[in-house]
């Protein structure tokens, strides 16, 4: 790619860019990305689906526990802060690996990772006290549709956890090769992500259905 | 990494070059974010709100964080680099939005015009 094209941009009306590949496709390190950016709006797309089918179920409890009887808010509190002070430590990561930093890309990595740990552990404490009192999965519709919204974020948070271990592991080896820097920044996008599919899980399912 | 040129295209989620601005961005992100969680809390929990409007105070509360997530965490801005990922993401909204309000909207609607009277239809919801 010549300069002088290079620095012709799609917007100017005026350019010879067309908008129809003359420049030729991008690097890799912006196609990459941006693949990983359609794949995690289509997993939103999928998400969506599944907060459909909670809004749909929310009542059908068969006589079981309710929403209200089961969510306990201050456990909320404590896994939102731990997702989203992950989300910024991850930036933070993103910010030192950018300029090198093998130590400190570890360290925030690392603090992402544990801050992740803490909301999974909560998260299955929760489950796994819902399930102890009866109110498992297959009690009623309701908590069908419960386990698998919430179920479905955790799995992804577990995906999460094991793809910082790797990218910590895969930079100790490696180093800040480019494809490695691509991974991180897919790495970032997908946790950011998962924080916002949360903040759409702790308004819709724990705030609104523990309203009186 | 490479410096970022405003004419060419930016992978979401890549960082600004400067690192002050940098890290300040992410700090007023999660200043905003932590602001925003602790509003829907407090709505949530107060009664000195009127009742029937809190859900939507806090679905719009929810709306305006992850706006604050896309813009800080993700940095997808308005700029021209940035264009192919803001079509993206407005496709990825729109497809969202038409699931879950066309869901709630039709099955609200099944559930109004299938259930044949008040004290019955509790009966048939719980199944």
């Amino acid at each position: 790619m010549s300069t002088e094209v290079a620095t012709i941009g799609l917007t100017h009306g005026a350019s010879e860019d067309t908008g129809l590949g003359h420049r030729g496709p991008e690097s890799k390190s912006i196609v990459v990305p941006y693949g990983f950016w359609l794949f995690v709006l289509s997993d939103m797309v999928l998400f969506s689906a599944l907060f459909a089918t909670y809004a749909t179920l929310t009542n059908a409890t068969d006589g079981g526990p309710t929403s209200n009887q089961l969510f306990d808010r201050n456990l909320v509190a404590i896994e939102t802060l731990a997702l989203l002070i992950s989300s910024f430590t991850c930036g933070l990561a993103m910010i030192a690996a950018k300029r090198k930093n093998m130590a400190w890309t570890q360290i925030w990595l690392l603090v992402t990772g544990l801050l992740g740990a803490v909301f999974l552990f909560i998260e299955l404490y929760e489950f796994a006290t819902m399930v102890g009192e009866g109110a498992g999965p297959q009690r009623s519709a309701f908590l069908s549709a419960f386990f698998t919204l919430v179920g479905c974020h955790g799995a992804h948070v577990t995906a999460g956890l094991l793809w910082i271990g790797t990218m910590m592991a895969q930079l100790w080896a490696k180093g800040f090769r480019e494809h490695i820097m691509r991974r991180l920044l897919c790495l970032s996008v997908f946790w950011h992500a998962l924080d916002i599919i949360w903040v759409a899980i702790f308004t819709i399912v724990y705030l609104i259905g523990t309203l009186p | 990494m490479t410096e970022i040129d405003p004419e060419q295209n930016v992978a979401p989620g890549e960082p600004h070059s400067n690192i002050l601005s940098e890290t300040t961005a992410y700090v007023i992100g999660l200043a905003l974010a932590l602001g925003l969680t602790a509003v829907s809390f407090w709505v949530a929990s107060t009664s000195s709100l009127w009742g029937p409007g809190v859900a939507v105070g806090l679905v719009v509360l929810a709306i305006a964080q992850m706006g604050v997530h896309l813009v800080f965490f993700l940095h997808i801005t308005s700029g021209p680099d940035n264009t192919n990922n803001v079509l993206a993401l407005a496709f990825g909204v729109l497809v969202v939005f038409l699931v879950m309000i066309g869901t709630i909207w039709i099955m609200g609607h099944m559930n109004d015009n299938m259930m044949p009277g008040p004290e019955i239809t509790n009966l048939q919801m719980q199944h």
